[in-house]
């Protein structure tokens, strides 16, 4: 049994200890909201945070992170008012949809570490690939996300 | 506000599902061969096959296409609440159901979402069910006041009488209405007078894209669910020759090997355990004799069809062989572009369930007819017996139309397990190496221009891949693929000597459609060589088109909305370079202009994009910019970055580390979306505004560097995005 907090529960999961985080979420605890794109860390589609940090939990095996916490989609606010979601909606950012649960993980924990990024440290940071081309909007609602338009 | 199929998705239950169609499906079904049972007198109402009206005055409008992100669930209800005379507040969309659709006798038209044709092919439908509806609400109220119905007014789903004071709402007076016939006589509003078309409501399926609420078929699950991972010959048409099951039946959690005729399944109760095992499982192909196929045997391939005498000829005008010999300047080129794989964020997955002789079907798709058809077809089960789920998609771009391969596996594995639903996921890597791929194509293009540097004649050879032979085989005449020739048998340019041929070159690799399909390559192809010409004729390539559009005002329209709005001809910062291009495509008008610089001679720092388009009407602006946005960064990756490369017979990338893609910081910081719709016709826009980008930046490019770039992509020549 492995031990850990999701979304402020303590949480016990009977695996293999190398299977990764993303599974999981989704095979074991029915958290659908982070998504399978790649499973070798390149697309960012399974960004979650633990403990506040954005990981890509398709490479992180679960036995990492025995007795940390992990944030997912689903716990990052109750009503989907997390300033980044209100941003998301505000400025109609996502498309299909499939990668935005990673993308704002990833905004999320980045306005974190960075109350104000510059234009430059937004594109350092947010490296999730969006395969519907929602990057014009998604730079723009980072901004307001952050107050700086 | 939600969509209800997210709803009703997020618990697909089939008992539930079936209560909820039968509450929806009424027993005020109108001009429908098909009968309900009496519905509960309060419940909801259909007016038309399109819209239900609820007691409570909400009204629910059918969707028949998919939702892939275009926004399709918002916009065509826009068009039906505009003749409704609605409250938008009160609208919601839900997908038409398939299964009723098939019953129904297709009642709701086409499913098929692609070639940019949902709003343009379903506009004048879906408004003059809007229209119906309104009508029938209208004639009702005044049946019940004993009035003049053309004494009656209608404004946000409440109807009024003025001379009498009375009014009442949708909801009070919708099953009245639902008992009267359809109105056959149905006149349109002018377009003066929308009040909803037009406008940019909130799209519907966001809020859940926002909360990891929205269920793709990805997220599907249900009651001792088990999830299988598939792999198909890596060789194209090529078989399974054998298999040891026995080294993987006992890992953890594996439940079953399936055996495929050309794939192999592993089933288990966990995706990960599935694909895992389906990694250590020991399989020998027959890979069909196409195991030595390569990019570099395909390319000779092609020149086959560049050098052949004599090939098919798509269109003629004048005579370019002696036009041409008399011409004071001669330019002969030679383009390129690579296979191109869609990589929908979403691998291709669907989830099946075989139950008492029923097969349920949940899976994204861009065709629910295809889905149904292809699950139908590989069970044996007759239509009316197969319930598709249409889950909104992660991703198209093509992938999800006619190929269904993805729910053929979920099918016949869940036919394996009667009683247990079987999700299938096809991993990144699987979904990389069995594309339907955006196909390969040579081109030979040959201008003669007179001694003033008019261009009398041009002449263009193409080799390439038809996508519709394996599609619809009964559209190909005289070896011609209409797909194929498109940008070049339908150019808008004035060329008194003109010959279009297409030599058809079929390789073993599937093609398929890819967002745009052959408006990405072809719109190089021409527009770069156009930039050749004008520099080989000394003139500017924003001036050397317009007399050349004359007689084509939409297109010449969108080519000077484009200059003005980027300031074509104004000077530059130093070191900054422009291009411009034109393309129509899907119905719409299309005209771009990039600005770049270059550091170093290789790094691309695109400044700024310009993109005008004249769809003839918009719906819903702001999802038109939001796809012009789409649409840049879409042929930026194309440009710059992907390539679908073959050796042995199979397809050498695997996933985003060796397939990239656009990212964030390779996307300009100003795309700049001009809309100049000028009526009078209905186009796409979710293709067009692809065409023009490509080239233009191309273009730039080379006036930056001085180097024509005729084969991409364009890291293979050295260049990055800064």
């Amino acid at each position: 049994m492995i031990s850990l907090k999701v979304n402020g529960k303590p949480v016990q999961v009977d695996t293999e200890p190398d299977m990764p985080l993303l599974w999981v979420l989704r095979d074991e605890l029915g958290l659908t909201g982070t998504k399978y794109g790649c499973g070798v860390a390149a697309c960012g589609a399974c960004t979650v945070h633990i403990d506040g940090a954005a990981v890509r939990s398709c490479v992180m095996p679960v036995s990492a992170v025995a007795g940390q916490s992990v944030t997912t989609i689903e716990g990052l606010s109750a009503d989907g008012n997390h300033p980044v979601q209100r941003a998301w909606v505000d400025l109609q950012v996502p498309q299909c949809g499939y990668c935005q649960s990673g993308m704002i993980m990833a905004v999320v924990a980045l306005l974190k570490d960075k109350p104000k990024p510059s234009p430059a440290e937004i594109d350092d940071a947010i490296t999730n690939i969006c395969r519907c081309g929602t990057y014009v909007r998604v730079r723009e609602a980072v901004q307001a996300a952050a107050g700086l338009s | 506000m939600t969509n209800t199929t997210s709803k009703t998705i997020a618990r697909p239950g089939r008992r539930e599902f079936l209560v909820r169609s039968a509450a929806l499906g009424g027993g005020f079904a109108i001009g429908v061969p098909f009968a309900f049972d009496a519905a509960a007198a309060e419940g909801p109402v259909e007016l038309t096959h399109w819209i239900v009206i609820n007691p409570d005055d909400t009204i629910v409008i059918r969707i028949a296409r998919s939702e892939l992100g275009q926004g399709s669930f918002t916009g065509l209800a826009q068009l039906v609440a505009e003749e409704l005379e609605c409250d938008w507040s009160q609208v919601r969309s839900e997908y038409a159901d398939v299964n009723e659709h098939v019953k129904r006798n297709r009642v709701w038209g086409a499913m098929s979402t692609g070639g940019s044709r949902s709003i343009r092919e379903s506009q004048e439908t879906l408004r003059k069910a809007g229209a119906a509806a309104r009508q029938m609400l209208v004639t009702a109220a005044a049946k019940q006041w004993d009035v003049p119905p053309e004494e009656c007014t209608v404004a946000m789903g409440a109807i009024a009488h003025t001379p009498t004071g009375r009014t009442t709402r949708f909801g009070a007076v919708a099953e009245a209405a639902a008992k009267l016939e359809v109105p056959k006589e149905i006149k349109l509003k002018d377009p003066s007078e929308w009040r909803i078309i037009g406008q940019s409501p909130k799209r519907f399926d966001i809020p859940d894209k926002t909360t990891g609420k929205q269920i793709y078929a990805a997220d599907v699950r249900l009651p001792g669910m088990l999830h299988a991972s598939v792999m198909q010959c890596p060789v194209f048409g090529g078989k399974v020759k054998s298999l040891d099951e026995s080294k993987v039946l006992g890992l953890r959690g594996v439940k079953k090997v399936f055996r495929g005729e050309d794939y192999v399944a592993v089933v288990a109760d966990n995706w990960w355990r599935a694909n895992q095992a389906l990694k250590a499982l020991p399989v020998e192909w027959d890979d069909g004799g196409n195991g030595q196929v390569s990019s570099e045997s395909i390319k000779a391939f092609l020149r086959t069809g560049i050098d052949a005498k004599e090939v098919p000829v798509a269109r003629k005008d004048g005579d370019f062989e002696t036009a041409v010999a008399s011409a004071a300047k001669v330019l002969d080129s030679e383009y390129y572009a690579p296979y191109l794989n869609h990589a929908t964020m979403e691998p291709q997955t669907a989830t099946a369930l075989y139950k008492d002789d029923t097969i349920e079907v949940w899976v994204g798709t861009q065709n629910g007819e295809a889905s149904i058809a292809t699950a139908s077809e590989t069970s044996g089960i007759p239509l009316d017996k197969v319930i598709v789920h249409k889950m909104h998609a992660g991703g198209g771009f093509g992938r999800r139309g006619p190929h269904q391969e993805y729910t053929k596996h979920a099918v016949q594995i869940a036919m394996s397990l009667p009683g247990t639903p079987v999700r299938v996921q096809w991993s990144r890597e699987e979904d990389m190496k069995q594309g339907r791929y955006r196909p390969v194509a040579l081109v030979r293009l040959r201008a003669g221009l007179d001694k003033d540097g008019n261009w009398l004649a041009w002449h263009v050879r193409q080799a390439d891949q038809s996508i519709f032979t394996s599609v619809r085989p009964a559209d190909i005449k005289n070896g011609i693929d209409p797909v194929g020739v498109r940008v070049f048998n339908d150019m808008p340019y004035a060329v008194p000597h003109f010959t279009n041929e297409y030599a058809m070159r079929n390789t073993h690799v599937p093609p398929g459609f890819w967002r745009a399909v052959a408006h990405t390559h072809n719109p190089v192809f021409r527009e770069c060589f156009i930039d050749e010409i004008c520099v080989a004729a000394g003139k500017d390539p924003y001036q050397f088109r317009r007399p050349l559009l004359a007689k084509k005002p939409k297109d010449l329209g969108v080519l000077d909305a484009v200059a003005k709005a980027a300031g074509w001809g104004t000077p530059l910062p130093k070191g900054v370079f422009r291009g411009i291009a034109l393309t129509d495509s899907y119905g719409s008008f299309t005209a771009a202009v990039v600005e770049l610089s270059v550091k170093g001679g290789t790094v691309i720092e695109v400044h700024r994009v310009v993109v005008a388009i004249d769809p003839g009407y918009i719906v819903h602006p702001d999802a038109v910019k939001a796809q012009i946005e789409s649409g840049v960064v879409w042929a930026l990756s194309m440009v710059m970055h992907e390539e679908i490369t073959i050796k042995d017979g199979r397809v050498e990338q695997s996933n985003f580390l060796d397939y990239p893609v656009t990212r964030l910081s390779d996307v300009p910081s100003k795309v700049e979306s001009v809309l100049v719709p000028s009526g009078g016709f209905w186009g796409g826009v979710g293709e067009p505004p692809i065409g023009a980008v490509t080239p233009a930046l191309c273009n730039a490019l080379f006036a930056a560097t001085g180097k024509r770039i005729r084969s991409l992509p364009l890291r293979h020549h050295g260049f990055s995005f800064a």
